[in-house]
């Protein structure tokens, strides 16, 4: 359990590049050859291979299973898949690393939103006998943070009219992919591997009305475990806030400061929902492959209002 | 070739999902007229209940019954109710903590503007006329603390034909923007119409049918200011004041509900895609068209835009066909439903020539045990039918066992 594992690659699907009528595997096939070429590895090449998707979302059974085709699963490769973000699968790749199944990994994820009811979709997540039955869609539950966030005094006003600030641009249709591998692989394949120094997630319960809105409690426990609080400090944090409301429960949370620069990547609420985390995870080590952080701080998030939260600490090579 | 297709696609799934104790009591209690919570082991009270504590994960059991009433802990303003949501009309999102709880539970607020909303705000509860063991047997809160404020019995009054007019109105805007829904906004708007006006009357019918099944629930009920009020809702608008405390409660009821039916319907535009969407256009010309992987050259019917094999995009269109062979196949005995097809009859996997994967089509115009492997079959197209109805022999000799073996 000694191994150490880095981010040598990441891709992502430009955002103005028009998806229209395009399909999941269509979606992801340039974003793949993208971090691919990144390494210079064939797709044959990899040791396993971990995606994150939902079938809420593109409204098909076993949807995964047609964005196979994408990586060459034929004849049989070493695959798993997360019903979640993919930075999940990032998580389950990284214990394959360390646990010494395979040397290298490549994790991707998609969303789709376009295909249905984003909003509609989500509220099939919740609770199925207290939540689930009266639709509460996502903008509606993100405005009950953004309220308790006002009545604990943590957020200033103006009061936004009708109690919720206007969301975010709508998620975009997309894809996103990294390459993960360990040790003297990792340095063969990228000039400054962004090393996974600690990586951890926590949920909270899904009854709403049982957690604080206003904190993050899962986001500062998974930050703890993951090191986030060990000097040195990070200097970049990339964060995943669905709503805008939420970036200010994850910055106190995390006790981020004005040193540390959040989101330089843009924010992740207009990312493909689904791939937003593992972007995230994917803009924190690109900063660190272009040498413009030394350390950074990555999280993702899933579920109602922050529910189950996701951080990872990456760093570059110490100095010499 | 740039035609993109798209067609609407509706899920629906009906979960019937099993409740347990704690949760199946929880939710015949609202069918009664009686919201029960759970007693967790520092005494504290979960509503809506759960089955382990949240924080120690330890089994709880303990059922409590807490009162109608009570306070706003947080909200959110809902200008436009989508479908399925508790009201036609724009609302509040409210968590509210039931007098005797100690956490809240997420429910809508009838209220005429987010004015009338504010974190602390008094509620009770207003209950569904046709109740089944639902969280939705909850029609919602409404406001119900008295003079000075925004929502109190005198809004309660007349919220009842405001929000019918509202109701239409909301159900016509829904339409400008989604035409499908509206079947669902004039549903909801009914619903919340039925709501209101039966409650009261049936107020007392419940309590009757509550006397008959729990006799020693009664005396209960009688020295409990919380439980009058459980009983009268409409015209309890002066409480006791007093914050009624949670009792026990065996959780036992009449006829209890065991299961939830939760369904749910999501709809989707379901697009082929820029290579399947190009083999669906020729199809309409009738003609099979495939696709090529650059790096193996196999060619796919019906193309899915990759190569297996390859992990690379397939890019270069190659018509196929239209005769093929049979590469292997099964005699169908099970008539499915809906389909016209006589059985038994033939289903079999069919390479059309200049393809390297084999597709699916019935075989027919011969009898079903005369099928064999390395039939060679044509299409047969029927009417304006957009795919081929069934390949028939085409009287060729059977191909050779090498030529099509790769292929099964």
């Amino acid at each position: 359990m000694t191994r150490r594992v880095a981010v040598v690659a990441f891709a992502r699907s430009d955002p103005a590049r028009p998806t229209a009528g395009l399909t999941e595997v269509e979606l992801l096939l340039p974003v793949l050859r993208e971090v691919l070429e990144r390494t210079g590895l064939r797709a044959g090449e990899i040791g396993f291979t971990c995606s994150g998707s939902s079938d809420y979302l593109a409204g098909r059974a076993f949807s995964f299973t047609l964005a196979l085709d994408g990586v060459g699963a034929w004849p049989p490769i070493a695959e798993s898949h997360v019903e979640m973000d993919g930075a999940w699968a990032l998580y389950e790749a990284w214990v394959k690393l360390r646990t010494g199944r395979a040397d290298t990994a490549l994790v991707y994820a998609w969303g789709k939103p376009s295909a249905g009811d984003l909003d509609a979709v989500l509220t099939r997540q919740l609770d199925p006998y207290h939540l689930a039955p009266l639709w509460p869609d996502p903008a509606s539950l993100a405005a009950l943070q953004e309220r308790a966030l006002l009545d604990s005094g943590a957020l200033v006003p103006p009061v936004p009219a009708g109690g919720s600030s206007p969301g975010g641009p709508a998620p975009v249709d997309g894809a996103a992919a990294v390459v993960l591998a360990v040790e003297a692989t990792a340095r063969r394949l990228c000039a400054r591997p962004a090393w996974i120094r600690g990586i951890d997630h926590r949920i909270e319960p899904h009854g709403l009305g049982v957690r604080d809105l206003a904190d993050s409690p899962s986001t500062r426990l998974a930050a703890a475990r993951a090191g986030a609080f060990d000097a040195p400090p990070v200097d970049t944090a990339e964060l995943h806030a669905p709503h805008p409301a939420q970036e200010p429960i994850l910055r106190r949370a995390l006790r981020l400061d004005g040193a540390v620069a959040v989101n330089p990547s843009g924010p992740a609420a207009a990312d493909p929902p689904m791939a937003a985390g593992l972007i995230r995870l994917g803009e924190a080590a690109a900063r660190i492959h272009r040498g413009r952080s030394r350390r950074a701080l990555a999280h993702a998030t899933s579920g109602p209002c922050l529910q189950q939260n996701l951080v990872a600490v990456l760093e570059g090579e110490p100095d010499v | 070739m740039s035609e993109l297709l798209s067609a609407p696609l509706t899920v629906e799934f009906p979960f019937t999902r099993s409740l347990g104790p704690v949760q199946g009591a929880f939710l015949t209690g609202l069918r009664e007229r009686v919201v029960l919570g759970v007693r967790r082991p520092d005494g504290r009270v979960l509503v809506p209940p759960l089955e382990y504590d949240p924080d120690t994960a330890a089994d709880l059991h303990e059922l409590v019954e807490v009162g109608t009433t009570g306070t706003v802990t947080c909200w959110a303003w809902n200008p436009t109710p989508r479908r399925g949501q508790p009201l036609g009309t724009p609302f509040a999102w409210v968590l509210v903590r039931l007098d005797g709880a100690d956490s809240a539970l997420l429910h809508a607020l009838d209220a005429p503007d987010p004015g009338a909303v504010r974190t602390g705000l008094r509620v009770r509860v207003r209950w569904a006329a046709e109740r089944t063991g639902a969280i939705t047997d909850i029609a919602c809160f409404e406001a119900y603390e008295g003079e000075g404020e925004e929502g109190g019995a005198h809004a309660a009054d007349v919220a009842e034909p405001a929000d019918r007019a509202d109701g239409a109105e909301v159900a016509d805007r829904t339409d400008v923007a989604e035409p499908a829904d509206r079947a669902d906004g004039a549903e909801a708007a009914d619903r919340t119409d039925v709501a209101e006006p039966v409650d009261r009357a049936d107020g007392a019918e419940v309590a009757d049918r509550t006397d008959v099944a729990e006799p020693a629930d009664r005396a209960d009920g009688a020295d409990a200011a919380g439980r009058t009020d459980v009983e009268e809702p409409a015209d309890a608008a002066d409480p006791t004041g007093a914050v009624p405390r949670a009792r026990p409660h065996d959780g036992v009821f009449a006829d209890p509900v065991t299961s939830l039916a939760a369904p749910a319907r999501l709809d989707y535009t379901y697009t082929p895609g820029r290579a399947h969407g190009r083999h669906l256009a020729a199809l309409a010309d009738r003609r099979t068209v495939g696709e090529r992987c650059p790096a193996c050259r196999k060619v796919y019917v019906p193309p899915r835009g990759a190569c297996p094999t390859c992990g690379v995009a397939t890019d270069e269109p190659v018509e196929v066909g239209p005769r093929g062979t049979v590469t292997t196949f099964c005699v169908v005995n099970i008539k499915a439903r809906g389909l016209a097809i006589e059985v038994p009859y033939v289903y079999a996997h069919i390479a059309l020539d200049g393809a390297d994967l084999a597709l699916h089509g019935r075989v027919a115009g011969l009898p079903y045990d005369r099928v064999r492997m390395g039939l060679r079959v044509e299409p047969v197209w029927v009417g304006d039918g957009r795919h081929p109805d069934h390949y028939r022999p085409t009287g060729e000799p059977d191909a050779p066992y090498d030529t099509y073996r790769e292929l099964l």
